[in-house]
This record gives structure tokens, sequence and C-alpha cells, in this order.
């Protein structure tokens, strides 16, 4: 069996919520778990943990995506995710029921849960993957290291489930290919006891980020401003060019540290590491630990006015030219548009 | 209170710019998000005082990183190193660090970076906390409040952050928002060259040989590739109209 850890979005603003109460990176897992269960010939599950559920909306969301199985765990305690009862939950069900493949997206969340059931598994777990395939039977995982220099491939040929979290658009799967409906998705129900479900963490409050109207990690379009923007105020135009085109905004490491913009607008090494379709880098002068964040990229656009300024390097398109010129009449053509 | 904070050598990319990386060749650096946490146990020995104890897995060499550490305020310092671990996978090496600080005995608390800028995988600390069976707290940006018994920490996530109570003992990891990493001080510097640092072996630790290094890992890498960085670009010299919309389409041409 192959199986999809179901993770729930906490984007409100991305998502029609009854619709698809899932992370983006969802049905992209869903449907390269169908490939991957159809060169198998396997059956494909979700793993889903939460409170609340309401099936019927699952069942037309997943069903496009030929399931299975759904395996559902609806716990009050499992409102919100808590890493350890997650562990306790998830690891008691892959026991029993045994999956031979089980991959996640590459959020937060799975980038701390998935360490921990592996570990608690005695399984490999291979993160932040960009693509899956299967070769002799077995899950073949690539991943880039080393600031998106290399990539390795990897197997997990001994342990079962052979696990791995997938970055959001990474995989290039052809869109998502509707399936027909399976006549039954067989549900399977498991609750849990209190004490399985302890944990010794605990949220107490979450704090949205109202900085950020699209995410990062999710962001389409990402508008990103280095040392070049010479101020706090002027990052304005980039907010103003990220608004109007439907993008975030980022920064590399020094605007960040000269606290013109908070640190979770950071892409880079130290950082967060984006590949959204369209990255426009504007006054970034391209040190090695900030293309570590965002070479894989898609299209690159560089905005310059250094014309040796490394970044040019990695430019599908580069202007060089004064930003404060060029970004305004983008923002110009775009509402003449 | 007993801080334990892992660090890792790892290549100092940034200083290459051009082309591929040649990792033996290349110098070592103590992982940049690890000096976060370094400097974390340092602002909390200042105010509860106690022990810091450094520890990293790695070649004879990674002695450097340890030593750079205690220079800058660390008490001592623990290598991980046998030819036996070499080749470890992420398993692996959380199940060799976890027993290394089963042999240091009690602590208060575990500091790691985020991350690790190579492998980049930020698997072993959940792991080295399942392995020991503490609670995590992964992308820490502040502790708000730490006592003996637990810690009240804000983590930064996609779309926000988290404050999270966490009982103590406890694993935390840390991002580059916590704090501003002191350098080394002189006095630091001459202790540090005067500290020895213990060398953990396999026979030190409690496993097997099966348990570790690449005996010990469950996944295997079957192949490694060079990605080209270097892209064909279309570098206008002014914005022309053309380069405008050349952009313009590009980023309207939604997926």
């Amino acid at each position: 069996m192959v199986w999809i850890f179901g993770e729930f979005s906490r984007d409100k603003g991305a998502r029609p919520l009854r619709l698809n109460p899932f992370h983006p990176v969802v049905s992209e897992l869903l449907t390269k778990g169908r490939e991957l269960a159809d060169k198998l010939g396997e059956e494909l599950g979700i793993v889903i943990l939460g409170y609340g559920i309401d099936l019927t909306d699952f069942c037309l969301m997943v069903s496009d995506f030929g399931i299975d199985k759904i395996y559902l765990v609806d716990d009050i305690r499992l409102s919100d995710f808590n890493v350890e009862p997650y562990t306790s939950v998830i690891t008691k069900i892959v026991l029993k029921y045994k999956p031979n493949i089980f991959i996640a997206g590459a959020t937060s969340l799975s980038r701390t849960l998935f360490p921990r059931i592996a570990a608690r598994l005695r399984t490999g777990l291979t993160t932040d993957c960009t693509a899956l395939g299967v070769e002799n039977g077995l899950l073949v995982q690539t991943r880039p290291a080393f600031g998106g220099n290399i990539t390795a491939t990897i197997i997990c040929p001994y342990m079962k489930p052979q696990m791995a979290t997938v970055r959001y658009k990474a995989l290039k799967s052809p869109k998502s290919k509707i399936q027909s409906p399976k006549s039954k998705i067989q549900i399977i129900r498991e609750s849990f006891t209190k004490i399985e479900l302890n944990s010794r963490t605990q949220v107490i409050k979450f704090i949205e980020d109202v900085t950020q109207k699209i995410n990062l990690d999710t962001a389409d379009i990402i508008v990103a401003g280095g040392m070049g923007l010479h101020s706090r105020e002027n990052f304005k135009i980039l907010e103003e060019l990220a608004l109007i085109v439907g993008g975030a905004v980022a920064s590399s490491r020094p605007p960040v540290d000269n606290g013109w913009i908070s640190y979770s607008h950071q892409v880079g090494q130290t950082g967060k590491t984006v590949r959204p379709r369209v990255y426009i880098a504007c006054g970034i002068s391209g040190a090695m630990q900030h293309l570590a964040g965002m070479s894989s990229s898609e299209q690159i656009i560089v905005i310059n006015n250094n014309p040796n300024a490394p970044i040019f390097k990695i430019a599908d398109i580069g202007i060089c030219g004064d930003l404060f010129e060029i970004v305004p009449k983008l923002i110009e053509r775009w509402k003449w548009k | 209170m007993k801080i334990i904070v892992c660090i890792k050598q790892v290549p100092d990319i940034a200083r290459e710019v051009e082309g591929t990386i040649d990792l033996l060749n290349i110098a070592s650096i103590i992982n940049p998000l690890d000096m976060y946490a370094i400097e974390e146990a340092l602002r909390i020995r200042q105010k509860f005082g106690g022990e810091i104890i450094v520890i990293s897995m790695g070649p004879i060499q990674a002695k450097n990183g340890i030593r750079e550490a205690i220079s800058m305020g660390a008490d001592k310092g623990i290598l991980i190193s046998d030819t036996n671990f070499n080749d470890a996978d992420t398993l692996a090496t959380a199940r060799t660090i976890a027993a290394a600080i089963k042999r240091i005995g009690k602590f208060d608390l575990i500091l790691c970076g985020k991350q690790a800028i190579d492998g980049e995988t930020a698997q072993v600390p959940p792991q080295i906390a399942e392995l020991l069976d503490i609670p995590v707290v992964t992308f820490v940006r502040r502790i708000e409040e730490i006592n003996n018994k637990y810690a009240k920490v804000e983590r930064i996530i996609e779309v926000g952050i988290e404050e999270v109570k966490v009982f103590l003992p406890t694993l935390l990891t840390v991002v580059k928002e916590i704090n501003e990493p002191r350098l080394p001080t002189l006095k630091g510097i001459l202790r540090a060259k005067q500290t020895e640092i213990p060398v953990w072996g396999l026979a030190l630790l409690n496993l097997s040989a099966d348990e570790v290094g690449i005996k010990g890992s469950a996944t295997q890498v079957i192949r490694t590739a060079t990605v080209k960085q270097k892209r064909e670009g279309n570098i206008f010299h002014s914005a022309t109209d053309e380069s405008i919309e050349l952009i313009t389409s590009i980023c309207n041409n939604s997926s």
C-alpha cells in the first residue's frame, strides 16, 4: 500500500475551506501516489488526523485521485498538530496496516513529525524530495543537498515503510489526472485512549503572520529585495509589485539583519528554501547563501544595476539597471494591462 | 541547568562561488545555524548558571568546531568519532548521538540548529529527541520563559508563530531570528586551546557495530549528480519595452 499523509492547510487565505481543507501539496502527493501505487500494483490510502472531520467533503474531494482507503482518526486531542500524539497514532496504524510507502509534504509540520515517526519505526526517511519513482520494486527518492548544488538519489531497501517528504510544487507531474471514482472508498476508523494521546508539549496560542498575504512556501510568484533597496521604506515598492502580480515578498539576508523586513521573509541558507514559478530578484547581488534558497525556482528574473552581480549567472531574464526605475515601470505596465 | 548543544562541521559552500564544490578540499565551518544554538545556550547559562557541553559527530577535524564553541564560552566538548560511524544516514547518526547523550547522563535541555547547510534534512534533531524519549520543539525563534520544569517558546511556521509550552528535559531546534551569536574572546580562544576534547568511539557507546554507520543506516544513496546552476540568461542592458513585456508575460502565464 502507498500512503499519503493528509495534512490540513492552516493557510486560511488560500483555500475555499469546505471544498479542500488540505495543504495544496496533498493533491500533488495523491497524484504521484496513484502513479506509484499503479506501478507497484498496490492500493492508495490517505491518513487523516483531526477533529470533527466531515467525510462527505473528503470523499468528494479525494475520489478524483482514485483513493482506495481512508484511514481516519477523529479525536478532539488531535484537532491541532502536536508531534507526540500524532507520532503515537501514526506509528500504531502503520504497524497495524503495514504500508509499503508513506509520503508527506515537506512542510514545517511533516519536517517535525516524519523524522520522529521514522525513528520510532527504525525505518528510513528522505526529506525534501523533488522526485519520486519506482526502480526494482523500490521507491527511488531524489533530493537536493548542498544548497541545490547536488542531488542525491536514495533508496530504503530493507525497512518498511519507505518514507519520504516532498516539496510543494517539486513534482513535475502532469495536471492531476482525474481518476474514475472508485465505486467504494473504504473508510477505516481508528480510535485511541487518552494515555496514547498524551503530550509533553502544548500549543498555547497561534499568531497568524499578517505581514504576508501569500505564503512564501506556496507563492506562485515571489518578489525579493536585497541591499539594493537601501531602506525599509523602499520595500514598499516591492510590496506594491507583489500585490499587483499576486505574489509574496521575500528578502535576502542583509535587509533582515538591518531590520528592514522580518525574518519570516528571508530566503537562503539560514532562511527559507523556495521554488516558486517566478522569482524576481531586485537589488540582490547573489551571494551563494541566497542562491541556496532560490536557485531551483522555475523562472528567475533579475533586476540589478551592477552588471557583474553574480546573480545574473542564474538569470533567465535580467535587466541591468536601476530598480527604482524598472519596478515602477513593471507596476505601471501591470496596471495598464 | 545542564545544556547540551549539538553542532556539525560543514563545508563552507559560501566560499565556492564558481562551479562545482570540491568537498575534499573545502574549508570546514560550524554549521551557521548551530551558532545560534551555541549562543542561546550561553544566554540561558548567563541567567541560570549551569554547564554547557558541546557535542559533535564527525572526523577528528570536527574538534575545531568544538574548540570554537568553547572559545565562545561553552564549558566543554565531546567529539563522537569512529570509523565505524562513517556514512551514517540520519537514523544511524541520531542513534549514535542519542547514545552519546545517554552516556553524558542527566540533562535539562538539548539545543540544535534548525538544519545543517550541507545535508539540509532537518531530520536528526527530532530523531535524537525520539530516541531519548523527550519532547521536541522545532524552529524556535524565541525562548520566552524557561525554568527547571518547563519552557515557553515561540516557533515559526509557514503561516505565523506558535507559542508552545514544553516540559523539560526537551530538545529545541533554533532559527536565525533567535539571537545574534557572539564572537569568541581572546581568553576563550586560549582556554579552548588548552581544553582536552575527549573522543568517544563505538566502544564507549552502548551500541553494536550493526547499529551505526553504513550498517546501521536504513537508507542508501544510490547515485548523486551535480546540478548546473548557470542559466542562459536573456540580459537586457536597460529597461526596454521588450524586457518589460517579457517579464509581464512570464508573470502572467500562470501555471
